[in-house]
């Protein structure tokens, strides 16, 4: 037949094309710009003679789609314009801050994400209001909206393996979040440093830099989730309705039913001291799951060196201790835990709407 | 074996107690345009997605070019196009993005890819649309833009789920004989699901009747009909006009086609004959139309018409989809 011998030739001239691509010209071109190629989508495309793997064509597509979509660009300038405003009290703030106590002066520069001349919040709890948001706008329609347009079982006909689009997904809007929370950090360093002259120490910096992680793992944390619930639930509305709700009941809710708690298990007046450590024990466990109260917590205790426990300590372990500041490597001890649980709570997420996906029947609309 | 380029064994799939496909067994040939028919939840779509490894059957074995479809799907979907039954594009992608997009993911580069496209886009007829966000584009033009976003990687086989949904009847001839050009140009093998069966019989070179998740019936249309009717007997249907009567005597017209009854129950072969105002269905055990035509005639009858009922495609669904209960 002619059609057997029509696709061989195909076949071989495809082999062909892909070998000649591997050339070491074609190399060559390809290191010289894998960062401006971001930059500048249309041009790269222009020039591009290379084959990509079908993988980063579905993330370069799902970044280009973020960057371009109304959604990101509201919520990156609403997080711009707080990022600024936070910086703007923190400079008011920072002299006072920097007259009230000497002996941590070296730790000036930090002052710049957590001071606060009290008409604004400082930056660190900005982030952890509006990181939510911004993780849940960012998944909620990540699958739903691709199997309402009826894209999805297109897109998967495709020879991809059907977790690709999932990770695909998910690798981008990280990306995002990532660029744009290293550039809001660098470009409060920067102000910082430009207005008022005080250089960041390596350590600051690196501090700076590990909060900056822990923002990206905590929006990737509601991201996950909101991924999750655009799996599960097949209108977008429904799926951003969840992510908002979990989000409230997390911020305002959870905090209420705690305190119901504590109010029935407060301990008697002639309680012991012990009963008392354990009914605060207690009170600080419920609190310490929640992601908020997790990012909170790491954050604080890495923007502010001084911090030395999260928890009660007691008398004994305050005495013979030098009232300095903890170094990063204790600091990051002490909250590794915050770490991991903030951690462990994207990867669940994320392995549970990936499952629920692989498992998922694809049909057309 | 070796000229099959889709070959479902005894392929079953499951959910729950719920039966879509049962123990099918098909085999298509290469180049050969293969219409699945049947009516809504018949298991067609299921049929078509374990083709492509979409959805694992419960049990059985598809191979699509030789290939495992449930173990190598990767591998199968290289080379098989698929047009699902509602086909969407990225709306705010142009025709001619949505069409990159897809060639991309088959490891096109990516002026390659809009090479193809360009050329694709304007063999489809959309050339003039190619710029136009996919979100803009009519239903018809959507279905063309599918029939190019599934030849941009040069498939093998292609497999349209229900392609001819939504789009007027012209638009249904154009698209259809788009896709027996665009097959027949490049050697494609097609495979297309539909319950509309006319169009189906347009192109097909052979069809498979799907009732039940079953495949009750395949061949060409005439061996289908043949193989369905085979114990039926002929039947012929004739038109009697009255010359030198009054019609709007009801008595005369009664008593006249009494009497053509009996003449017509004379000739040897007629087993039943009945009538409904002047047309008359006369079942024969074989093809007796010329002495039929001839005993009317001589008996001074006037005869408007004969034809000998071929059973079409349409008496083959109506008998099996559209009788319900009678098929087992």
């Amino acid at each position: 037949m002619i059609s057997i011998t029509a696709i061989l030739e195909e076949v071989k001239i495809m082999i062909d094309n892909a070998i000649k691509l591997q050339d070491p010209v074609e190399n060559r071109h390809m290191k010289k710009k894998p960062l401006s190629g971001f930059l500048n989508f249309q041009r790269k495309f222009k020039k591009d003679d290379r084959i990509m793997h079908p993988f980063s064509v579905l993330v370069n597509k799902e970044i280009s789609d973020h960057v371009r979509s109304w959604r990101f660009i509201i919520l990156l300038s609403i997080i711009t314009l707080t990022c600024l405003g936070s910086v703007y009290t923190a400079l008011q703030g920072i002299g006072k801050a920097a007259n009230a106590n000497e002996s941590v002066n070296s730790f000036l520069f930090l002052k710049l994400f957590t001071v606060s001349d009290g008409t604004l919040p400082p930056f660190f709890v900005f982030i952890s209001f509006l990181g939510p948001l911004l993780g849940i706008s960012m998944g909620f329609d990540a699958i739903n909206s691709e199997h309402n347009k009826g894209t999805l079982s297109r897109v998967l006909a495709q020879p991809i393996h059907r977790d690709y689009l999932i990770n695909a997904k998910f690798v981008a809007a990280l990306y995002v979040i990532s660029v744009m929370f290293f550039s809001l950090g660098f470009l409060v360093m920067g102000l910082g440093l430009i207005i008022t002259g005080i250089l960041p120490s390596a350590e600051e910096f690196l501090r700076v830099v590990s909060f900056i992680f822990l923002s990206i793992i905590y929006v990737s944390f509601w991201l996950n989730l909101s991924i999750l619930f655009s799996v599960r639930f097949r209108q977008p509305a429904t799926s951003a309705l969840a992510g908002i709700a979990v989000w409230l009941f997390f911020t305002v809710f959870y905090s209420i039913i705690v305190s119901v708690i504590a109010k029935a298990a407060t301990p008697s007046v002639t309680a012991t001291t012990q009963q008392v450590i354990n009914y605060n024990k207690l009170i600080m466990d419920l609190f310490s799951i929640l992601p908020s109260q997790m990012f909170s917590d790491a954050t604080t205790t890495l923007l502010v060196p001084t911090v030395r426990s999260l928890g009660p300590l007691t008398m004994e372990q305050v005495i013979g201790t030098i009232p300095s500041p903890l170094p990063l490597g204790q600091s990051l001890l002490l909250v590794w835990s915050q770490i991991t649980g903030l951690i462990a709570a994207t990867t669940l997420c994320f392995v549970l709407s990936y499952v629920s996906f692989m498992r998922r029947e694809i049909r057309s609309r | 074996m070796d000229g099959n380029i889709i070959e479902l064994i005894d392929l079953t799939k499951e959910y729950g107690s719920f039966t879509a496909v049962n123990h099918l067994s098909l085999a298509i040939g290469k180049g050969e345009i293969f219409g699945l028919l049947g009516p809504n939840g018949a298991g067609k779509s299921t049929t078509i997605l374990m083709m492509l490894g979409l959805t694992e059957p419960t049990s059985g074995s598809v191979t699509v070019c030789g290939i495992d479809s449930t173990t190598n799907p990767i591998e199968v979907k290289k080379r098989v196009g698929y047009m699902p039954e509602d086909l969407g594009f990225y709306d705010d992608y142009t025709g001619l993005e949505n069409l990159i997009y897809t060639a991309r993911l088959n490891r096109m580069s990516y002026n390659e890819a809009r090479k193809s496209a360009e050329n694709l886009i304007g063999r489809v007829g959309l050339a003039d649309s190619a710029s136009k966000k996919a979100g803009k584009y009519s239903r018809g033009m959507r279905q063309r833009l599918g029939l190019a976003d599934i030849l941009i990687k040069n498939p093998e086989v292609i497999i349209l789920d229900e392609p001819t949904l939504g789009i007027d009847p012209k638009g249904v001839n154009e698209f259809l004989d788009l896709i027996v050009r665009l097959s027949k140009e490049e050697g494609h093998t097609v495979l297309l699901s539909s319950h509309h069966l006319y169009q189906v019989q347009q192109v097909c070179d052979r069809v498979g009747l799907f009732v039940e998740g079953k495949l009750i019936a395949e061949g060409d249309i005439s061996t289908l009909s043949r193989k369905l009717f085979s114990n039926e007997p002929f039947i012929i249907e004739a038109g009697i006009s009255f010359p030198g009567h009054n019609l709007s005597d009801s008595s005369v017209i009664t008593s006249e086609a009494g009497r053509v009854k009996e003449i017509l129950q004379k000739i040897d072969g007629v087993i039943t004959v009945s009538m409904e105002n002047n047309d008359m269905s006369i079942d024969c055990s074989r093809d007796v139309t010329g002495d039929i035509a001839k005993a009317i005639i001589e008996s001074g009858f006037g005869l408007s018409y004969l034809t000998k009922k071929e059973f079409g495609l349409n008496d083959i669904y109506n008998r099996y989809f559209g009788g319900g209960e009678d098929h087992d």
